[in-house]
């Protein structure tokens, strides 16, 4: 995918390439999709993307990612609980649409279906040349969830999309299609039990005057490698809060494309990362501004410890006709060990002449002024630290403005800091 | 209670010299108010009392119940029954006042061997001294200090000393920032905490704070020494004349 050739293949791409002819007989599709996977294969045939691709400058995808685990269709995984209590869990398990159940307000199809007959074909495909999470999904992609919630709807309860490996290969997708002027809590969660190659690509269609807030919970196991995507589309005064919570894989790619299409549309970004151990946490952000009077704000807290390493990179561009757009991107990182790495790369695109946009970056220590606030008080200085980093990452998760959502997610805060603390 | 004797301390990163000979006795059940022009050192003592590492002490000790708290940290020290009322209380954003208060006393009560306290306990004790001292329970919510303003920090700051029930209280400036209705309450706070087992030490710049919390003995800080001990009427005199003249006598 690169536009130079490579000198020679890794055992990764050899894999990745080599195995198509035997998996395209399992592939669901109809003769567009086949054609699609043809030509993702076709890209694969350049190479992954390496270093000198700017998007994929600070993860090195070509060497990290040197050997590809092969597929296991022996292996099953298990639904796991949902992040909060009540939610409709719709669960892919090793790869595998589960059962689709009713939901009141939204009708909901296998992917499999959908690719089946070809209604979804336009939405596989590479973005670019260096597309490598869309072409390695669309050439394996073998299922997932379609979902439309109807228009007005409100849905009482969250939609949680799971997402679980039990090994080998996952290439998973889901559709969601808000119609207008409907409300939505949906949770996708990321998860397995072994060192598989997962990929997974969540396309989101707000339409307008609908709103939707949606939780990508990213908890792979610590030699895990997720490839992601995040696509959305947003309406007329559609509103959409965006919350990452990355907190395990050793190779993680979360790509989040966004297009605030329609005037007066409003996407709110928060992400956590917790990086520890060895793991390569990579959130890759490109956010469009195309038309008047829409608005974003974009906040990235980071936790990194042990020889972790974390990239973001936020894109916001902003269209010429897109005035009166107002754009705010910051990446707070807080540096635990001597070994971690934080890379943040905030880019503006302004076409436009009346906006307002602005980034900042940090990279800091703990505080020793509140440290020694808190240890004049009797607490011991780990469990003050301890409260220190989780203070830093929970203002970002209390912004989400549901007491039951936060809750959960504080939950799975302090479950990683049980285990990697 | 507490003894300081002979103590030498400096800044770490610099080496400066802030403390030089500083000698001071505060017996259980007095309330001492050390007082000293800006500069003088008063609030460097109370931060190497409570502890923090910005500052090195080169000689000397400090005795806290006839032992030396040197090599304490802060956290052991506050276990032990130390409290210093900060003079500018920071704000920790992310932390809710009431989480910190249960965190805070129950890892000073771990620090004792006490069980920790149930949660409607909890509330009750943080109830009655938020009312006590005039402030509502939904500051409480709030992250710690965040947004409050001077005079609710201060007040932030003696509910803590309530609920910690420390046994060597250390108030730096305590007055600064409060108009007079906070400083009464502040003051009562204090007051209603003196005890014949709790000894209690009063930084301030002014004697105004003294009208309201009647100190036992005043020591004047200047240079990094005391230079002059007295009762309350020291205070008084020093209203009115200002420190030059005492510190014309001690130079």
């Amino acid at each position: 995918m690169n536009i130079q050739t490579q000198p020679q293949r890794t055992p990764a791409e050899t894999a990745l390439i080599d195995a198509f002819g035997e998996r395209v007989s399992y592939l669901p599709g109809d003769s567009v999709v086949t054609v699609k996977r043809d030509e993702a294969i076709e890209a694969l045939k350049t190479g992954l993307p390496n270093r000198k691709v700017e998007a994929w400058h600070y993860t090195d995808l070509r060497r990290l990612l040197a050997t590809v685990p092969a597929w296991d269709g022996t292996l099953a995984a298990e639904a796991c609980e949902p992040l909060v209590a009540g939610s409709s869990v719709l669960a892919v398990l090793n790869g595998q649409a589960g059962k689709v159940g009713t939901i009141d307000g939204l009708t909901v199809e296998r992917l499999a279906d959908k690719l089946t007959d070809g209604s979804l074909a336009d939405t596989l495909g590479t973005l670019d040349a260096a597309d490598a999470v869309g072409a390695i999904n669309t050439a394996y992609v073998a299922d997932g969830f379609a979902l439309a919630i109807a228009s007005g709807a409100a849905l009482d309860a969250p939609v949680e999309l799971q997402n679980v490996q039990a090994g080998g290969q996952t290439h998973v997708r889901f559709d969601v299609r808000a119609g207008a002027g409907s409300k939505a809590t949906i949770v996708e969660r990321q998860t397995g039990t072994a060192d598989a190659l997962a990929t997974s690509i969540s396309s989101l269609d707000v339409a307008d005057g609908a709103e939707v807030v949606w939780i990508i919970l990213q908890e792979q196991p610590d030699d895990a490698t997720h490839l992601a995507r995040f696509q959305g589309r947003l309406g007329k005064d559609a509103r959409l809060t965006l919350f990452i919570m990355n907190a395990g894989g050793k190779l993680v790619r979360q790509e989040v494309n966004v297009d605030a299409a329609g005037e007066g549309a409003d996407f709110q970004l928060r992400g956590v990362n917790l990086l520890a151990g060895e793991t390569h946490s990579d959130i890759t952000m490109q956010l469009d501004h195309s038309r008047e009077h829409t608005t974003s704000t974009e906040v990235l807290r980071n936790v990194v410890t042990d020889r972790a390493q974390g990239v973001f990179q936020g894109q916001i561009r902003v269209a010429q006709r897109a005035q009166k757009t107002d754009a705010r991107m910051a990446c707070n990182t807080l540096l635990l060990s001597d070994d971690g790495e934080f890379s943040t790369k905030p880019e503006l695109e302004i076409f436009a002449d009346d906006v307002a946009c602005g980034h900042g970056a940090t990279v800091t220590e703990i505080d020793h002024n509140h440290l020694f606030y808190l240890m004049a008080r009797g607490v011991p200085e780990k469990d003050a630290r301890g409260l220190l980093v989780k203070a830093f990452l929970a203002e970002v998760i209390e912004e989400l403005d549901d007491e039951v959502v936060i809750e959960a997610l504080e939950a799975r805060l302090n479950a990683w800091f049980d285990a990697h603390g | 209670m507490l003894e300081i004797k002979n103590l030498h301390a400096r800044i770490a990163e610099d080496g400066t010299e802030i403390i030089r000979g500083l000698n001071l006795t505060v017996k259980a059940g007095e309330v001492a108010a050390i007082m000293g022009p800006n500069g003088s050192g008063k609030s460097t003592l109370s931060y190497i009392l409570a502890g923090r590492e910005d500052y090195e002490v080169t000689e000397g000790d400090i005795l806290y119940n006839g032992e030396s708290i040197l090599e304490m940290d802060p956290a052991e020290r506050a276990a032990a029954g130390i409290f210093l009322a900060f003079q500018y209380p920071l704000e920790i954003p992310g932390v809710a006042t009431m989480e910190f208060l249960k965190v805070a006393m129950n890892a000073q009560r771990k620090a004792r061997g006490e069980p920790e306290l149930k949660i409607p306990d909890l509330l009750k004790k943080v109830r009655e001294a938020a009312g006590s001292l005039d402030m509502n329970m939904d500051m409480l919510k709030r992250p710690l200090n965040v947004g409050f303003s001077g005079g609710e920090k201060k007040r932030a700051e003696i509910l803590q000393m309530k609920l910690l029930e420390p046994k060597l209280c250390v108030l730096d400036e305590t007055d600064s920032g409060l108009d007079i209705d906070a400083l009464k309450i502040v003051a009562e706070g204090v007051n209603a905490l003196r005890s014949p087992d709790r000894a209690i030490v009063v930084i301030t710049h002014y004697q105004r704070l003294l009208e309201y919390i009647v100190p036992d003995s005043v020591h004047v800080l200047y240079k990094g020494q005391v230079v002059k001990s007295g009762d309350k009427s020291l205070a008084l005199e020093l209203e009115e004349n200002g420190y030059a003249g005492i510190v014309g006598e001690a130079a």
